[in-house]
């Protein structure tokens, strides 16, 4: 690990087969605290599915078989005794598509702590006001917070989606190319919000824009057919790659 | 060309033809019914029971048929409600792919099939089993079976249209498998739901067959569950077997009511399902 930050999950021989397929393969790496990581590589690479993994969404799919270790602050995920609703409250997910619940937007940022026992109504105000000017959406939404958020546009849900996930008050944020299904403009928004969210939030995101990573990445992770191939920070990997996968990639010879 | 634009024409034509007669059959329906019973419609109809000597073309109404065709069919919906919304969840959220799941969907299909009168015939032989006479519990337990298969797959259908990305947000929240299932899933297929309801409201409420030996016939309102009861159905089989012509006329009326009835339904039905639709992810 480089000196940048200590590692909050650490991944250790992960691999993950799907009905057959070897999707992942031996990943063992470090994401840091408190740090935006990029997951790159060419699509069907397994980006999506080693963050899946990191919360367990991935168990949803029938016929997944995941083998080795994720630890988060060195517990295990993967342990028996871990409450996956729990673990699943401190590591937050943000889906490629906007994901709103079918209800108002006030009810889809209090879903989460309300689930979690929230009750106080004031309290629950106070979450809903607090993740959305987190999210900026506040300015955009404070006069119909009771509106179904089926109204908001694909940019406002997917803020609405990020609002929602820092509502539990997580401490990692999982992304899965949060911006691909938005306009330049909103997501433009969603990475200036991810910009300004590391300083609280350790950020692990999915892309396969170069440039977003670059924009946004301390850290980056380059998975290739299943294989971690390189990883280091951001400038390093980036600009000088070691692997002559990794050259390729960033060269755009394999995509 | 010219060939191929006749063809365009000519199978468009046919499709408007077939439209108009989906379209003016109902309309061909509901026009025969109205006039036909439009003279004995009155008020008394709609709200006196029978008097003496009613089906010699006297005195009183249907109040009778219209109640129990409510108790009944209201009743047996509740029951369905209770029963076909949990499977229906089941199935999709926690059977999925088994062999019981498949094996439920199957039956339901097969049930979705079963005459009506068999749902009567088997409601009579549990009745004459359980020592029961023609009641209304008997016609709600024989109207609920007819419900069941309707209900269960209707919602079957509208839960499976649920985007798996809305699961995933309700997952990712740290939510149980229960809570995703009532607080997500169910809104999100709600307004199919109440389309489920409805249908087999309406199914129930104009089902003739198996009430027949199970609810009986009676010109009093249901004042319990072991009485027997009217229901409307039979009402207008019973007006229309009379040789009196206006008592045949008061089974066309009869069948009016039982037709707004229905209608009336599947209009709320429709502006229900638009107030819930409201809330949905598209």
């Amino acid at each position: 690990m480089t000196s940048m930050s200590k590692p909050q999950i650490r991944i250790e021989k992960l691999n993950v087969q799907y009905e057959g397929h070897h999707v992942l393969k031996d990943i063992t790496v470090d994401i840091p605290e408190k740090r935006i990581t990029a997951i790159i590589g060419p699509s069907g690479c397994g980006k999506t599915t080693l963050l899946k993994t990191l919360n367990r969404l991935i168990e949803l799919m029938d016929g997944v078989k995941v083998s080795g270790r994720v630890l988060v602050d060195g517990t295990n995920i993967f342990d028996s005794g871990v409450d996956v609703t729990d673990m699943r409250k401190r590591i937050g997910f943000i889906a490629q598509t906007p994901n709103p619940l079918p209800m108002s937007i006030y009810d889809n940022i209090t879903y989460g702590p309300k689930i979690h026992g929230a009750k106080d109504r004031r309290e629950l105000d106070q979450i809903v006001g607090h993740c959305l000017r987190a999210a900026g959406l506040w300015d955009e939404v404070n006069s119909r917070l009771r509106e179904p958020a089926s109204k908001l546009s694909a940019g406002q849900q997917q803020r609405l989606c990020l609002a929602r996930a820092l509502a539990v008050k997580p401490e990692v944020l999982l992304c899965d190319e949060p911006t691909s299904a938005l306009d330049p403009i909103s997501a433009r928004h969603i990475e200036e919000q991810l910009l300004t969210l590391k300083k609280d939030y350790t950020i692990v995101f999915v892309t396969h824009i170069l440039r977003q990573a670059k924009r946004l990445a301390d850290y980056v992770v380059f998975l290739y057919l299943g294989e971690l191939v390189e990883h280091g920070p951001a400038e390093e990997v980036l600009a000088t790659p070691r692997e002559p996968r990794t050259k390729a990639y960033l060269k755009g010879e394999i995509s | 060309m010219d060939k191929r634009r006749i063809e365009e024409n000519f199978v468009k034509g046919v499709m408007i033809a077939s439209t108009m007669i989906v379209v003016g059959s109902l309309l061909a329906v509901l026009i025969v019914v109205l006039l036909k019973g439009a003279p004995a419609l009155s008020l008394s109809m709609l709200t006196q029971t029978p008097k003496g000597g009613y089906y010699l073309g006297k005195e009183g109404g249907i109040l009778n048929a219209i109640v129990g065709s409510l108790y009944l069919a209201g009743g047996a919906t509740a029951i369905a409600f209770v029963v076909s919304l949990p499977t229906a969840l089941y199935l999709h959220e926690y059977a999925k792919r088994s062999k019981l799941a498949s094996f439920t969907r199957q039956s339901l299909d097969i049930l979705w099939s079963v005459p009506s009168i068999i749902y009567g015939a088997f409601g009579y032989t549990l009745m004459v089993y359980l020592g029961m006479r023609a009641s209304l519990l008997g016609g709600i337990i024989a109207l609920t079976l007819l419900e069941f298969p309707i209900m269960t797959k209707a919602m079957d259908e509208t839960i499976r249209m649920v985007p798996p990305r809305l699961k995933e947000a309700s997952y990712a929240l740290g939510a149980t498998k229960l809570e995703t299932t009532f607080n997500v899933i169910a809104r999100q297929a709600s307004p199919g739901i109440v389309m489920a309801i409805l249908l087999a409201l309406g199914r129930a409420i104009g089902d003739a067959a198996s009430v027949l030996f199970t609810a009986g016939y009676t010109d009093n309102i249901p004042r319990s569950l072991l009485d027997p009861a009217a229901s409307l159905p039979l009402a207008v089989f019973f007006q229309l077997a009379t040789p009196f012509p206006e008592v045949q006329q008061r089974a066309y009326a009869s069948g009016a009511i039982l037709l707004v009835i229905v209608l009336s339904l599947s209009v709320a039905s429709r502006l229900l399902t638009r107030r819930f639709m409201r809330q949905v992810i598209r």
